[in-house]
């Protein structure tokens, strides 16, 4: 099982936690089973397409998947997601 | 019988290596360290460009941090010669330092061969009394310190991560600060925006920062701009500062910030924080990636809470602030790797940090294009956001 990080934002989504496992072989599968398990993760991350929505990165430890084989890239239990979507959070 | 000091000098130059000036000069550049060991005063009047200062009484406690390596190459100098080559024994016999030579004729003959020279600007007494801790660190030293005072460095909001910023790089001497807020001081502000009083409560906040500025430092130079960016405004407010430090809260001027600086090749510390957590990185155009790189578009609604005002803990702007001011301190005096394509992440609750990679996009609808063709009317533009954040209440 993989871990995930997830972001302030979608936090209330997956019942306030910080961290979350899930799994699958590829960063696809591992998403998918957590928008299985978190229904309302699935339009968070996912566009209509089933791509990633384009706000949202995703990192398989500290490089981007899209750089790598995106919802393809292979993913070992040792291995952590980050979900990274843009943050805009100030100063005022 | 004990020799004459005249005599021991010369005596060691037959036991160390010298190097003539000219050979000194073809070196420059090179990688090969330079060492001047004269006093300040005299390295005050002017030295070798790019040379290190180390005063021959702080040799054997300071030279490593000019010199760490034992095997690599070092030149010394002095004024004629004689107390570098008294240095450059102490280096070769007593620390070790396999590849060591002292210049013959030192500065004196360096000037009179008409090579270039560095004259450092002058410090009052004042100013060296105030900015003494950092000249004795090697990588700000005196140089260090003149960048940063000839430094101008715009702050967008003198809110919570712009108030430790610029009390921060106000100490540090930055030369110039430009604050950006039309806001004024609420006593919301003041659980975590530093720089502001409760006396200054309804006073805008670019008075308030700067009073706090100036009586910190009277050296800095504060420009005012009461107003909020826009697309009529940036280029005119932005353009000629060295550094812009973004933390602004809402994403239009987050990408107008972008397109603009790209524009111009402004680099920007930007840093974002929400409750606990906050994320840095240091967009520096053509250098690294730039913020449409790493996120080509903003969220909905849903996922800004830019929207609406959310909690923050007081002293993580302080946190995330200082982190943000330590890079642009590092970019001004060219020290350290700076956060160029990393995001650092930090986790307040968790004590933590994660630094993700961040790649610049060759097909990034801004910075993979000539700068001067980036038009006005392109500026800042992605779908209409405001009507998100208008939906969302």
């Amino acid at each position: 099982m993989a871990k995930i990080r997830i972001p302030p934002v979608i936090r209330p989504s997956v019942g306030g936690e910080r961290e979350v496992v899930a799994s699958g072989a590829t960063v696809g599968e591992v998403l998918n089973a957590l928008a299985g398990d978190y229904p309302e993760v699935k339009t968070q991350l996912f566009a209509d397409d089933g791509e990633l929505n384009r706000y949202v990165n995703v990192y398989l430890n500290d490089e981007d998947v899209r750089v790598l084989d995106g919802l393809d890239t292979a993913v070992s239990d040792s291995d952590s997601l980050q979900i990274l979507p843009a943050m805009a959070g100030g100063s005022r | 019988m004990t020799p004459s000091g005249a005599e021991f000098i010369k005596q060691v130059k037959h036991e160390i290596d010298e190097i003539d000036p000219s050979d000194v000069h073809d070196l420059l550049n090179n990688g090969v360290v330079i060492v001047d060991v004269r006093e300040g005063d005299e390295w005050d009047q002017g030295h070798i460009p790019g040379a290190k200062h180390v005063t021959r009484g702080h040799l054997e406690s300071r030279i490593e941090g000019a010199a760490p390596d034992r095997d690599q190459r070092v030149i010394l100098y002095c004024a004629s010669g004689n107390r570098s080559a008294l240095a450059a024994k102490t280096l070769k016999d007593d620390l070790g330092y396999e590849h060591v030579e002292s210049m013959t004729g030192g500065y004196t003959l360096w000037k009179d061969r008409g090579y270039e020279v560095d004259v450092p600007k002058r410090l009052t007494a004042e100013q060296r009394e105030r900015y003494s801790r950092h000249f004795l660190l090697n990588e700000v030293g005196q140089d260090g310190q003149n960048k940063l005072l000839d430094a101008k460095v715009l702050l967008l909001g003198a809110g919570g991560l712009g108030s430790p910023i610029a009390l921060y790089l106000a100490a540090a001497g930055v030369g110039t600060l430009g604050l950006v807020d039309d806001d004024v001081v609420d006593l919301s502000n003041l659980q975590r925006q530093v720089i502001h009083t409760t006396a200054g409560i309804g006073t805008p906040k670019v008075d308030s920062a700067e009073e706090a500025i100036h009586d910190l430092n009277p050296d800095v130079k504060v420009n005012k701009y009461q107003t909020r960016l826009n697309a009529s405004n940036i280029m005119e407010i932005i353009e000629g500062y060295d550094i812009i430090v973004d933390g602004v809260d809402n994403f239009p001027t987050r990408y107008l910030l972008n397109d603009a600086s790209v524009r111009l090749k402004i680099p920007v510390v930007s840093a974002a924080i929400l409750g606990f957590e906050g994320q840095i990185s240091v967009f520096a155009p053509y250098e690294g990636p730039c913020y449409r790189c790493l996120f080509p578009e903003p969220p909905p609604a849903e996922l800004a809470p830019s929207c609406g005002a959310n909690g923050v803990l007081g002293v993580l702007p302080g946190t995330v602030g200082l982190l943000q001011a330590t890079e642009v301190i590092k970019l001004i005096v060219g020290a350290g790797d700076p956060l160029i394509g990393r995001l650092l992440m930090y986790d307040a609750l968790d004590a933590s940090t994660t630094t993700l990679k961040i790649r610049r996009d060759p097909d990034c609808p801004i910075c993979s294009r000539d700068p001067d063709s980036i038009s006005d009317d392109e500026m800042g533009v992605f779908p209409d956001y405001e009507a998100f954040c208008a939906a969302a209440g």
